[in-house]
């Protein structure tokens, strides 16, 4: 079980478009019972901010290649990727390397 | 044994993505904890990736001798990541202590392209404020254009400058070192400036190249600027597939960029192309039929224009690294909408390109340089005819032309298959005059193929290499180019025309006096 939690999540390099032009989310994730990690984090997302063509930033249970995801900053390829389990407070960037955003 | 087949990788998968873990130290200082993971496996801290990132850009040029001392140089700003990263580097490259110095002089270009990706004059103004902004705080001189000036662009854009450069390659080292003593003599006697001083006074002249495009009291000004963007819209409109207004946008930024660069006195111009875009670029104009001026397109240094060179010292960063840059250490960037922003997937073949390359770099994570890679070990060739015959260079990318190639080409067999297919009608319409109705009234009768636009068309795209041609057909409307075009490809054409006339007697005339110039 796990606790609600409070993130910080920004996007960039043109991501933000498909989230209304937001750049910056404060958010708090519901209790769920298993805890919480980027794949179901991603699916939040996909359900709760993303406003439109979810295929252009989600593809299958990942994000579309040519996304970076930060985790507090850091590659999220050194925080074991889909399977890192967040904490209440980590800030989590996703920036699109993509043309066009 | 575990460890060894891991840093291999199995046999199975030899180049799929070890893992790497938060636990691994940078490779680099062996002591922090790292942030990134570069190329395969390495991963980098903090510190040591900023010193390896700004090592690279001032290597990049120390390799390529390319920059002399105290140039000119323009830097090509759009706002995206990478072209802010260069400024950065730039930057940085000034401020440095005297013996590591950069020591050209720069000034940057942005160019307003609002108006073809559907920009309303509000965001684009919005835009605009937001990139001064950038601009002013980079303390350098700037030029800030809009894509509609390319209607009022010389003809002579068109045209290759030939240049001789002071020296050639070898003679680098003594211009520094030239220009060091002299910096040296200026400072020992004489009242010195203080190179603050000058970069004030260069930031002193920015000059905003479009009086009128933006809100100034004239009305006259403000109408011509809605008449430009209205006829800016019009051509892109008249262009049929994406993949063409992409090519199109590209040559018409260039030609804006290049006639900056004249005006102003500059004789080299950054591009921030990185190597994740540069390994794309490779593909999509292999895609397109540009195969022949890969080279040019792509490579560090490109003289199409002769006296501007364009050279692209962010090709070796990848999108990725230049991404973690900006973001670790707080570059801005403008995020414009591009053409293809919120596209569909399929709708061009660069975008088509693109999601391939990503696809597999996320899988295989040395996809893109290897392609970049092989890109690099193209080079340009003089053409067969010795460098005393100046090639015919294409009207819209001045590459040279690929398109006077022998029989038994591709390209012929194209010609040709294009000739019969078009021969075909007015050899079946007399059997069924049903094909003059419909929709093909405007055009006039099928059967009548000299129509204006088509003649027209027919002496255009001998002008152009294979490439322009396929962007040229899929633009309906060639009245809607601009002016510059139109009239350049006229003189070629009354001046070939001429040659045609003239040419026995040039023959002769040689043949008589072969000295005479």
């Amino acid at each position: 079980m796990a606790a609600p939690m409070s993130l910080l999540v920004e996007f960039g390099g043109g991501a933000e478009l498909l989230f209304d032009g937001v750049k910056k989310h404060q958010v708090t994730l519901p209790c769920q019972p298993e805890p919480w990690d980027i794949r179901n984090l991603l699916k939040w997302i996909k359900q709760n901010l993303l406003k439109e063509r979810p295929e252009l930033f989600i593809q299958g249970d990942t994000v579309r290649p040519g996304i970076l995801v930060l985790i507090n900053d850091a590659d999220w390829e050194l925080m074991g990727e889909l399977d890192y389990k967040l904490q209440d407070q980590d800030n989590v960037v996703f920036i699109s390397t993509l043309h066009g955003g | 044994m575990c460890q060894a087949q891991e840093e291999y990788g199995g046999c199975d998968q030899p180049r799929r993505r070890p893992r790497v873990s938060c636990a691994q130290k940078c490779m680099k200082c062996k002591e922090a904890s790292p942030v990134l993971v570069i190329r395969v496996g390495d991963a980098f801290c903090k510190a040591c990736f900023r010193e390896y990132f700004v090592h690279k850009f001032r290597a990049m040029l120390g390799k390529n001798r390319a920059i002399y001392p105290g140039e000119k140089v323009l830097l090509a700003l759009s706002g995206g990541p990478a072209s802010s990263s260069m400024l950065r580097q730039v930057q940085e490259g000034l401020s440095r202590e005297t013996a590591k110095k950069l020591r050209f002089m720069p000034g940057i270009i942005y160019v307003d392209e609002g108006a073809v990706c559907g920009q309303s004059l509000a965001e684009r103004e919005k835009t605009l404020l937001q990139l001064e902004t950038v601009l002013q705080a980079s303390g350098f001189p700037y030029h800030l254009a809009h894509l509609e000036e390319v209607f009022d662009l010389p003809s002579s854009i068109l045209q290759r400058v030939p240049h001789h450069p002071a020296g050639p390659k070898d003679n680098y080292k003594e211009a520094v070192e030239g220009f060091i003593r002299q910096q040296r003599q200026e400072e020992g006697g004489g009242p010195s400036v203080p190179e603050r001083q000058i970069q004030e006074k260069l930031a002193k002249v920015s000059v905003r190249d479009a009086p009128g495009m933006e809100g100034l009291a004239a009305p006259e000004a403000r109408l011509l600027a809605a008449v430009r963007t209205e006829q800016l819209i019009r051509l892109f409109g008249s262009v049929k597939t994406l993949t063409a207004k992409e090519e199109l946008l590209q040559t018409l930024r260039n030609h804006l960029i290049l006639h900056t660069a004249r005006a102003h006195g500059y004789s080299k111009v950054m591009m921030g192309d990185s190597c994740t875009r540069l390994a794309v670029k490779l593909l999509t104009n292999l895609s397109l039929g540009r195969g022949a001026s890969l080279a040019m397109d792509t490579g560090f240094s490109d003289d199409r224009h002769g006296d501007v060179v364009v050279v692209r010292p962010m090709r070796e960063y990848s999108a990725k690294e230049i991404a973690f840059y900006n973001h670790l250490f707080g570059v801005p960037t403008v995020f414009t909408p591009a053409l293809d922003t919120k596209a569909l997937e399929k709708a061009s073949i660069h975008r088509v390109i693109e999601r391939f390359l990503y696809g597999l770099q996320a899988e295989f994570p040395s996809t893109v340089s290897t392609v970049y890679r092989t890109g690099e070990k193209l080079s340009v060739t003089p053409g067969d005819a010795g460098p005393a015959a100046e090639p015919e260079r294409c009207l819209l990318c001045l590459c040279t032309l690929d398109t006077n190639v022998e029989d038994g080409s591709a390209l012929q067999a194209i010609l040709v298959s294009e000739r019969l297919s078009q021969q075909k009608l007015p050899a079946a319409a007399p059997a069924g005059r049903g094909c003059c109705l419909g929709a093909e009234e405007q055009r006039g009768c099928c059967m009548n193929t000299t129509a204006p636009g088509a003649d027209a068309r027919a002496d255009f795209l001998p002008l152009l290499c294979y490439g322009c041609r396929l962007t040229i057909k899929d633009t309906t409307c060639l009245e809607s180019l601009p002016l510059y075009v139109r009239s350049e490809a006229e003189r070629r054409k009354r001046r070939a025309a001429m040659k045609l006339e003239i040419q026995e007697f040039l023959l002769e005339d040689e043949a008589v006096t072969p000295g005479e110039s």
